[in-house]
């Protein structure tokens, strides 16, 4: 018997599609974020009131990702900036490739940040780069407190948690420290910011993160 | 349940390989999975022997290698697996250790034979 080492990702066709989109972004200054959740965590209603804060100038587009139908296109349409849905068809996540098609079509140097929705699906997409400069993943306060320690593998991949639904904590069991100091043992010093979409408490802080992070793309932009 | 096409992207890498090397052919391959890979091993293995199954690759077994997740200590350079989400260096104490691995989802080598 001869042994052959290969030493070498298993999903190299993946990384290397997005090692190219991620190239693509920070060659044009794009903030790329990828959002991550379980289904029904309010990725959608974060992105809508996202949009509807932004000025009409902001250069802003997003790829949202389902098993099936265009929904969340539609809802996202409503405001303004390029939308595209990407309906996969079965697959659990968002891949590199799929994100290389759907912006096969679109001048990316008009862009400033480039939302990809995934899959709801709190597995799955943590095994797949998609180029982004960070994934968000956001936890509603109607799910359980322990959902880091049960997928320990997004949350530790995630660089900010979003704790969404807040205006429904008087009426759910849901202790926020503990699903702070959850995301913190899985994850020693991730940012939490918390909001409701309903109520717009809390937007402000996602806002202001969001911001945070558009200069170091902008200045590698200007570098280059 | 991307476990499939995880096992997919292992079998074409057998393939290749196997392409290389007229003569052989791969009795066993062995995937390095970590703790925080996102992936099953047992839904990985489920999904492999589906898609080995009566096809030209059988006989083909696969071996997982389990990666825990690894933290190093800034403070007196102590390396030690991570159980429970314990982050605190068991050597000294210190809070803020860094990760080094755990995320690992690779290929690690192929067991050929001469057919």
């Amino acid at each position: 018997m001869n042994r052959v080492p290969l030493e070498k990702k298993v999903l190299s066709e993946n990384d290397r599609i997005a090692g190219e989109l991620r190239n693509r972004f920070l060659e044009r200054g794009i903030l790329c974020l990828n959002l991550v959740s379980s289904p029904g965590a309010g990725k959608t209603s974060l992105l809508e009131r996202t949009l509807e804060a932004f000025a009409p100038s902001r250069r802003v587009a997003v790829l949202t990702g389902d098993i099936q139908t265009d929904n969340d296109a539609v809802r996202l349409a409503r405001f303004g900036f390029p939308v595209k849905q990407i309906t996969t068809g079965g697959t659990c996540h968002l891949d590199a490739r799929m994100i290389e098609r759907a912006l096969a079509d679109w001048n990316l140097g008009d862009l400033e940040i480039l939302f990809i929705e995934n899959v709801g699906n709190l597995v799955c997409p943590a095994s797949y780069d998609l180029g982004e400069a960070a994934k968000v993943v956001v936890l509603s306060v109607t799910e359980g407190e322990d959902k880091p320690l049960k997928y320990p593998a997004m949350f530790f991949r995630s660089e900010l948690l979003v704790l969404s639904k807040i205006d429904l904590l008087p009426h759910v069991p849901f202790k926020i420290e503990n699903a702070r100091e959850n995301a913190r043992r899985v994850h020693p010093g991730m940012e939490i910011v918390e909001l409701s979409c309903l109520t717009g408490e809390g937007l402000s802080q996602w806002q202001g993160w969001l911001e945070s992070r558009l200069p170091a793309a902008r200045r590698i932009h200007a570098a280059l | 349940m991307h476990e499939m096409g995880i096992a997919n992207s292992v079998l074409e890498a057998v393939k290749a390989e196997a392409d290389l090397r007229p003569g052989m052919r791969v009795a066993k391959v062995c995937v390095r999975v970590g703790e925080l890979a996102g992936v099953d091993a047992e839904a990985l293995r489920f999904c492999f022997d589906a898609l080995v199954k009566e096809t030209a690759l059988e006989p083909l077994s696969l071996e997982i290698e389990f990666r825990p997740r690894r933290h190093r200590c800034p403070s007196c350079g102590k390396e030690f697996n991570v159980t429970n989400y314990e982050t605190n260096c068991p050597a000294c104490g210190e809070p803020a250790t860094l990760f080094f691995g755990g995320t690992e989802l690779e290929l690690a080598y192929l067991e050929m034979e001469e057919t």
